[in-house]
């Protein structure tokens, strides 16, 4: 099983992210599970909503509290929220800025983990290129795509159009897939060095 | 169709599909995903022909069922938690009076302290209102229960409640198999109703009723519901035919043949405790779990073969009676009269607390050690209550105790005065 914790603002599609990551690994063929942390949902108020993935079916219905990911939409939470809690060494951090790991002050933190498995990507801005509107969370399920090979850009893309229609599917889409050829190549930096 | 999807609207289309000429809603959380899909529905001539009527109450909501349903046509509606408490004098009409009203209970709390998120509370304050009451415990037979539960309700006449766990089920996104319309009408044919009120051919429906015949009519209702004992597991196995897939039913048992301790729960935890009966199943421990889906009527008989081997059995209950302890576990006791065995009650889960695997595990551990309490409470923070406990004896004026433990766990601020 795979489980994913989303954070973010009421607001940023926090819910929606964790409902399309859920989405995209139903279309290729796994069981998923997405549910948002109930009650909390006010623009602006820190939320958080899980995605599980398993390949058979998902029984468990406790919030996730040891995740194997953590997508953060919102930076400004990092002093809020114990955003990383209960991760393990091998878990997935991808965080929506146009900041390194380093300039956000967590250089000591990270590394715990192991470096290819960490990335910031400026979603929000990606998301304002592509898409008009400041939205970061299908931009990130783009950019988690490429980081994590959980699911493809492709899968992610199709959810996408299952939750939007017309231009805003188009522009989370291609902000989307900007963020995954962003990440690709970043990661590629990764191994280079 | 293999579909992933909220469980509200899974629901909501599924609901659709059984055909419900009036709709009449209020909105309350985490219910209202439902009657805002449903109501769309209509609004696009999806589901036709069907009457949505938004409602200013509850009871209004309820009343307008009853109205829909004594003049003969199929009537649906949804609510939780204050709200279904304040439909509390019509759902008694609407099953004394013999209607098959069909309603999805979100299941969340009842205040004060005023909460949204999710336990038993709500529907176990209504029952015994006179409606059946079938607990799903995934959103796949949440929808199931749907058609089931129309076919059920028409062939007695009597109402029925399909309660599903607010926000956890309902706010879902799971994969469901979403039957088709086709599957459905020849599942759940049209409404034939077995009382109408007709203006070609005029009744009362609703008498006053003295002493000289009350108790018959009373006891006309509890016969329905024993019978429905009969047609619950019949309905469930016509389904199972049709759509291929186990739904609804009476009873539910997992690795529960050779088990010597077993957990009785309703409801969506049911797959938090499977998953902790597989770790300890691993470790040799003989524990199995045993779902109860319909709680009203309930099956004594078939909850005392399933439990009467046993040594020891633990009720997982998402409510508490207060004054005396656990309200399934009451019932499940009375299942067992005259056996020998531990018997636990265990409140968990109130007002939204997550049960999680970790908890379950030390919980059944201890169970399993017989060194639980008769009536324990999962993952209680004693030293809280405590503390209020004596704040409440040394004060003469202590203040509210939901105010005073907020403050003491760090989530209000303000200052006692």
């Amino acid at each position: 099983m795979f489980q994913v914790r989303i954070h973010g603002r009421g607001g940023q599609g926090v819910v929606t992210a964790a409902e399309m990551l859920s989405v995209a690994a139903f279309i290729e063929g796994r069981h998923a599970q997405a549910f948002p942390s109930f009650g909390s949902e006010r623009t602006g108020a820190p939320v958080v909503a899980f995605c599980r993935i398993d390949d058979k079916e998902i029984r468990a219905r406790e919030p996730i509290s040891e995740p194997d990911a953590v997508i953060v939409q919102d930076p400004t939470l990092l002093h809020q929220v114990n955003l990383f809690d209960g991760l393990g060494p091998d878990a997935y951090i991808l965080i929506n800025t146009e900041r390194t790991f380093q300039e956000l002050g967590m250089g000591d933190f990270v590394k715990q983990f192991r470096p290819e498995r960490l990335l910031t990507v400026p979603a929000t801005e990606l998301a304002r290129e592509h898409l008009g509107r400041p939205i970061p969370n299908a931009v990130l399920l783009g950019g988690f795509a490429a980081l994590s090979g959980l699911v493809s850009i492709d899968s992610v893309a199709q959810a996408i159009r299952e939750k939007f229609s017309g231009r805003l599917a188009d522009g989370n889409v291609a902000a989307a897939e900007a963020a995954f050829e962003f990440v690709r190549a970043e990661m590629q930096e990764v191994t280079h060095a | 169709m293999l579909r992933q999807t909220e469980g509200s609207q899974a629901v909501a289309r599924t609901v659709a599909m059984c055909r419900p000429e009036v709709i009449c809603a209020y909105p309350i959380s985490p219910q209202t995903h439902i009657v805002e899909t449903l109501s769309d529905l209509v609004r696009t001539g999806e589901l036709a022909p069907c009457e949505f009527i938004s409602v200013e109450s509850e009871f209004a909501a309820m009343s307008v069922a009853i109205g829909a349903s004594a003049t003969g046509a199929r009537a649906y509606t949804a609510t939780a938690s204050q709200g279904l408490l304040y439909m509390a004098e019509a759902l008694f009409n609407a099953a004394g009076l013999g209607l098959p009203i069909v309603m999805t209970v979100a299941n969340r709390a009842i205040g004060a302290p005023i909460n949204i998120w999710n336990d038993h509370s709500d529907t176990m304050s209504q029952r015994d209102s006179g409606w059946i009451q079938l607990y799903a415990e995934t959103n796949q037979e949440a929808l199931d229960l749907h058609p089931q539960a129309f076919k059920l309700a028409e062939a007695l006449s009597l109402p029925v409640m399909v309660c599903m766990d607010g926000f956890i089920l309902t706010h879902a996104y799971e994969r469901v198999d979403l039957p088709d319309q086709d599957q459905i009408d020849a599942f759940l044919p049209p409404y034939e109703p077995r009382q109408v009120l007709d203006p070609a051919e005029p009744v009362t429906i609703g008498a006053m009723v003295g002493p000289e015949a009350f108790s018959e009519v009373k006891y006309l209702a509890h016969a329905k519901q024993i019978q429905a004992l009969d047609l619950i597991p019949e309905i469930a196995a016509e389904f199972a035919g049709m759509f291929g897939r186990d739904s609804g039913g009476l009873l539910r048992a997992y690795r529960a043949d050779d088990a010597e301790t077993i957990v009785v729960a309703l409801g969506s935890v049911l797959g938090t405790i499977e998953d902790t009966v597989d770790e300890l199943r691993d470790q040799g421990v003989k524990i199995g779990a045993l779902a109860i889906k319909s709680f009203r009527p309930f099956p004594l008989e078939e909850v005392r073969a399933a439990l009467a081997h046993a040594e020891r059995v633990v009720v997982l209950e998402k409510a508490l009676a207060v004054g005396i302890g656990g309200i399934v576990s009451a019932n499940v006791r009375m299942a067992l009269s005259g056996i020998q065995l531990h018997g636990y009650t265990v409140i968990a889960g109130l007002g939204g607390r997550p049960i999680t695997t970790a908890s379950l595990h030390t919980l059944f551990k201890e169970a399993i050690a017989d060194e639980l309490q008769p009536l324990t409470f999962l993952d209680m923070n004693w030293e809280i209550v405590q503390r209020e406990l004596d704040r409440q004896r040394m004060d003469h004026r202590p203040g509210p105790h939901a105010e005073n433990i907020l403050r003491d766990i760090g989530i209000v601020a303000a200052r006692s005065h």
